[in-house]
Formats: C-alpha cells, sequence, structure tokens
C-alpha cells in the first residue's frame, strides 16, 4: 500500500512538473520570471496574453486528454480483460473524430457550440457499443482487435470523405490532424468546451474500480460478490464515450497511450484495477504533456502533431505486446 | 492563394531572368511572327486575367475555371463569357490554340505535354513586387501582340501607384492567415503594405516569402493592423486561429481582409492598395 502511494505521489510530482513546462516553453521564449508573474499577477500585456490564453489552456487541456486516455485505456483493459483494449486502437477516437467533423461540416457546431464535443461524444459512444457487440462480453484478443481495425478504417474512411468533399480548401489538410492530434493554438473555449464532459466522464470511469476488481476473478465470481454487470458495462460505455468523445473534439485522435500507459504502471502498482485507474490517468497526463513539450522543442514554428511521437513510442510497444502474447498462446 | 506562396530570393531571381530572356525572345520574333494569334487559351488564373484585360475581342478563347471564382479571381464577370478549362492538356489541345499561357511553376507536366504537341506556351512567373506587375502587362501584351494597349496599361498602373504611395510615420501590420500562415519580406503583398504606409510585423518577425507565425510571437510583435483572409465555408480548425481569443486581445484593427485582389500581380492590385491606403487614411485620423 505505501509502495502504491510512493508511486502515486512519483507520478503527481512528474505530471505537476510537465505541466509547468508547458507552461514555461513556447516559441516566444519569453523570461521564466516574467511568465510566471505574468500568469499569477496578469501584469504585462503581451505576456499575460501568451501566458494565460495560449500557454495555458494549451496545458490543461494536455492534461486533461492524457488522463482521459490513460483512464480509458485501463478500463477499457479491465472491463475486456484483454491488455490491447485502447481507445485509439479499437476505433473509439477515430469515431469520435468523425462525429466531430461532421458537426463541423455541416455547420452544426457553428450554431450550436456544444454540438461539436456533443456529436464527438455520439461517435465515441457508437463505436463502444459496436465493439462489444462485435468483440463479444469477453473481447477475445483477435476479435477485438479485428473489429477495431474495421471500425477505425470505417470512420476514417468517412471523416476524409467529409473533408475532402468539403467546400474549405483548408479541410483536406486537416485529415491529418483528426487522425493524429494537436493542442497547438487551442485557446479557453476548448477547456470550457470539453472539460465538463472529460471531467464527468473520468468520474464514471473511476468509480468502476471495484467493479473491475471483481471481474479480475470472472463474472461468475463477480456476481457473486454483488457487482452488477449490465451496470457496469452501460458505465463504462457511459463513461468512456464521454471522456473520450469530448478529448477528441478538442484535440482530435492522440493514438497508444490508452496502450502504453496502463502497461507501464501494471507492474508497479499491481493488476488490481482499482489502483491501476487513478495511476493510469496520472501516467496518461505526464504522457500526453511530455509529448505536447516536445513537439514544441523538435519543431518550434511547426505543428506537429502529438500523435506521431505517441505512436512511435505506443506503435512498438504494441508489436512487443502481441508478442509476448503470441508466446502465451503457443 | 497563388500570390503567398513560399518562394526564394534565388527563385525570383531565376524567375526574372526567365521573364528578360522569354521578353527578348518574343521582341526578336515579333517581326517574323507579323500576324498576332488567333487563339489564346489560358491555363492560370493569374495569366487568364492579365489575357481577359488585354486581348483584343474573340483573340482569347478559354479561361481556367478559377477566373469564375470570386474568392479567387478579380474578373468572375468578365470571365463568364469564356470556355472553361481545367488545364489538362487533352482539353486544351482540342481547343486548338496559337498559344497557351500558362503559370511557370504550375501543370509543367501539361506544359511540357502541349510543347511536345507543337503548341507554343508561354509561361508567366508569379509576381513578386509591384515593377514585375508592369512588366508583366507588357510581357503578355508582347505575346498577344497588343503592344500598345499593354504599353498604355502599364504606363497608366505605374503613374497610378506612384500616386498612391503614402509617405510619413509607418504602422505596424500583420498579415495571419489560416495555420498561423504569414507573409513576409520580398513578397508583392508585403510591398503592397509598405507603399501603403505600413511596416510587415511578419517580415520583421524574420519571415520571408510565405511562413508559419507562431500566435505567441504575433501577440508579442503586437501590430496595429492584422490582414486576415475571408473565411471560407465549412468551419476548420485551420482557421480557428484567426478567432482566438489572445488575437482579439491585442486590440489590433482586424476588419482588413485579402481577397482575390490579392491573389495574382495583375493591375487588380491597385484595388488592394486603394483599400489598404484608406485604412491607413482612418488609422492616422483616429487619435
Amino acid at each position: 500500500m505505501t509502495r502504491g502511494r510512493g508511486i502515486t505521489l512519483a507520478l503527481g510530482g512528474l505530471v505537476m512538473g510537465l505541466f509547468l513546462a508547458s507552461l514555461l516553453i513556447g516559441p516566444a521564449g519569453l523570461g521564466l520570471r516574467d511568465s510566471l508573474r505574468a500568469l499569477v499577477t496578469g501584469q504585462g500585456e503581451a505576456v499575460v496574453l501568451i501566458m494565460r490564453e495560449i500557454r495555458l489552456p494549451r496545458a490543461v487541456l494536455g492534461l486533461l486528454v492524457g488522463a482521459v486516455l490513460g483512464l480509458s485505456g485501463a478500463a477499457l483493459q479491465g472491463f475486456l480483460r484483454n491488455p490491447l483494449a485502447e481507445p485509439g486502437l479499437i476505433g473509439v477516437s477515430s469515431t469520435a473524430a468523425l462525429g466531430a467533423v461532421l458537426a463541423l461540416q455541416t455547420g452544426l457546431a457553428a450554431a450550436f457550440a456544444l454540438a461539436l464535443p456533443l456529436a464527438a461524444l455520439a461517435g465515441a459512444g457508437v463505436s463502444v457499443l459496436l465493439i462489444l457487440a462485435l468483440a463479444g462480453p469477453r473481447g477475445g484478443a483477435l476479435a477485438l482487435i479485428l473489429a477495431g481495425i474495421a471500425i477505425s478504417a470505417l470512420a476514417g474512411a468517412g471523416t476524409s470523405l467529409v473533408l475532402n468533399l468539403s467546400a474549405n480548401p483548408f479541410a483536406v489538410t486537416e485529415i491529418v490532424y483528426w487522425m493524429m492530434g494537436s493542442l497547438a493554438d487551442r485557446s479557453m473555449l476548448h477547456v470550457w468546451l470539453g472539460a465538463p464532459f472529460m471531467l464527468a466522464g473520468m468520474a464514471l470511469l473511476l468509480t468502476l474500480g471495484r467493479g473491475l476488481d471483481a471481474l479480475t476473478l470472472g463474472e461468475d465470481a463477480a456476481q457473486a460478490m454483488g457487482v452488477r454487470l449490465t451496470r457496469l458495462r452501460w458505465v463504462l460505455i457511459l463513461g468512456t464515450a464521454l471522456a473520450v468523445g469530448a478529448s477528441v473534439a478538442v484535440a482530435g485522435a492522440v493514438g497508444f497511450v490508452g496502450l502504453v500507459v496502463p502497461h507501464v504502471l501494471r507492474p508497479l502498482v499491481g493488476a488490481m484495477p482499482s489502483r491501476l485507474l487513478p495511476a493510469s490517468a496520472l501516467g496518461g497526463a505526464a504522457m500526453v504533456l511530455a509529448a505536447d513539450v516536445a513537439v514544441r522543442l523538435i519543431a518550434p514554428e511547426q505543428d506537429l502533431k502529438l500523435g506521431v511521437l505517441t505512436a512511435l513510442v505506443g506503435a512498438p510497444f504494441f508489436l512487443h505486446l502481441i508478442w509476448r502474447m503470441r508466446k502465451v498462446e503457443a | 492563394m497563388w500570390g503567398f506562396v513560399p518562394r526564394s530570393d534565388r527563385l525570383t531571381k531565376a524567375a526574372a531572368l526567365a521573364l528578360r530572356a522569354a521578353a527578348a525572345a518574343l521582341v526578336l520574333c515579333a517581326p517574323v511572327q507579323a500576324d498576332t494569334p488567333a487563339r489564346v487559351v489560358s491555363i492560370n488564373l493569374c495569366t487568364d486575367q492579365l489575357a481577359m484585360l488585354l486581348a483584343a475581342p474573340g483573340q482569347l478563347v478559354s479561361v481556367t475555371h478559377l477566373a469564375r471564382d470570386p474568392l479567387s479571381s478579380s474578373m468572375v464577370a468578365e470571365a463568364s463569357v469564356y470556355t472553361i478549362n481545367r488545364g489538362q492538356a487533352e482539353q486544351v489541345f482540342l481547343l486548338d490554340p496559337d498559344l497557351v499561357l500558362a503559370g511557370t511553376y504550375t501543370s509543367l507536366a501539361t506544359v511540357d505535354l502541349l510543347r511536345g504537341l507543337g503548341v507554343s506556351v508561354l509561361q508567366v512567373p508569379p509576381v513578386t513586387s509591384l515593377a514585375e506587375v508592369a512588366r508583366q502587362v507588357r510581357l503578355v501584351g508582347q505575346a498577344l501582340g497588343q503592344d500598345e494597349a499593354a504599353e498604355a496599361m502599364a504606363v497608366a498602373f505605374e503613374a497610378e501607384v506612384a500616386a498612391l504611395q503614402v509617405t510619413g510615420p509607418q504602422a505596424t501590420a500583420a498579415f495571419y492567415f489560416a495555420s498561423g500562415y504569414t507573409t513576409g519580406k520580398g513578397t508583392l503583398a508585403d510591398e503592397v503594405l509598405a507603399l501603403t504606409g505600413f511596416s510587415n510585423a511578419g517580415a520583421a518577425a524574420g519571415v520571408t516569402g510565405g511562413g508559419l507565425l507562431p500566435l505567441e510571437r504575433l501577440v508579442l510583435a503586437d501590430p496595429q493592423v492584422i490582414v486576415t483572409a475571408t473565411p471560407y465555408p465549412g468551419a476548420t480548425r485551420s482557421e480557428e486561429i484567426l478567432s482566438h481569443p489572445a488575437l482579439k486581445a491585442i486590440g489590433a484593427e482586424t476588419g482588413a481582409r485579402t481577397d482575390a485582389d490579392w491573389v495574382c500581380g495583375t493591375p487588380h492590385i491597385l484595388r488592394a492598395i486603394r483599400r489598404m491606403a484608406h485604412l491607413r487614411a482612418t488609422l492616422a485620423a483616429a487619435p
């Protein structure tokens, strides 16, 4: 238990450090003291604007999006008892992106600001339902991944189609954004738009800890312990849709965070979902904040997409997992 | 948009040389080809407009579909009487042209193909300065055999540019487009700013040609005027940056919009110059 608490503290410290780094690093190259003073006291016009209107929303969104992705990855893995479940790989993120793109291109989002997160949320919800239906309640690894590939491909094609047919010449270039994700030039508006849904979704997912703990012993045992599986399932669907949907609506689809983070943390905090869920939220936040600082250091004048870095780390990891599973199955 | 395509100084110099060579070649050829081309086809938005301005009635056969796009073309109404082409070699060849007008950097494959088929093609480079506008009017005028009309137009253009020169202290301005794209040194747009009494904050931030200017650095530069583009329908994330709260909060005048008049280096750039000069005058009137 003390070890678990130590790890939580360490993760919390890491997230705080990276959050601060995200506030202090940017193309404007501001001084450390100037920027912190401007952020806290509101003195120094241009610097205040940069700190409060450009960097603060970026850092807050990095924190939230990362937490959402880490947490939903851990929750999906716990529920499906499958280490390959992750919102990006099983198509939840790309369906959410399709929903968001539809809301933007039909003009719904312009007429009614909440249409953007709501449409993304609906997209995410549909794909979680589809995945659970296609992969079955036990979620066999192969069925899950294949269903995820099919849903991702379909949603990705839909997104590309909508953006290609758009009357707006800039729309086509945004296919990459919706598939890779980015936090560049977000504003507080996006924080207000996405944060309530992300926080609500995370709150729902965090309640699943005990139920998922029981589920590690098998469905019958869990039911015998008083876990209502149907309710657990619906809370998972709703929580994932809220959290991932809203995060994609404001930041695009950032992949692999939900895969890598629970796997790195599982040996440290133990396999119990009740401990893994909060730790994965912190770990996810750290990973996305670190990636977002890295994209600004690697290419400060360009908008290098977040998903490029998370995939560079995550995809080899994914291959490693498949390799390990192959040995287990053989 | 084409007016803001990034290009290096070296390319510009090469383009200027090519222009001169082409002009010389045309002058040499002129006496031999006593007859002017009877059927001219243009496959580039900017040559479309120069040709429409300069061609004799019936001489110009076809312009591109872009000439009818109000977001790109200053001559939508004029373009409605011409056959539309999409710049593909097959379509252009079937129009049986004596002369094809094309851009230097676009449709290179088409140009090669047409030349291979024995069609004479004049490639016109993109314009990066006001002086080049007059030069290009003369160049296209010569190619069309309308030397006198072209000379008159070029002289009138030069006189009007000189008359529109705004003197006195400069106000700061920045171009800011989708995805944080700006137009810096060595561009036609930059010269329009300088002519109308503005210093270009994008150029001051070190952008040459076209390039990205991070929002943070635009806020630090704190320009008095931000010139943006009219957003397209269908909201995109790229254009969202133009309504970012930080951009509004710096208190710059953001009413100015670039439009079709800024796209090409034709005498229509004068309309853009007049609007910027007017904006500069209203700024000066304010305290």
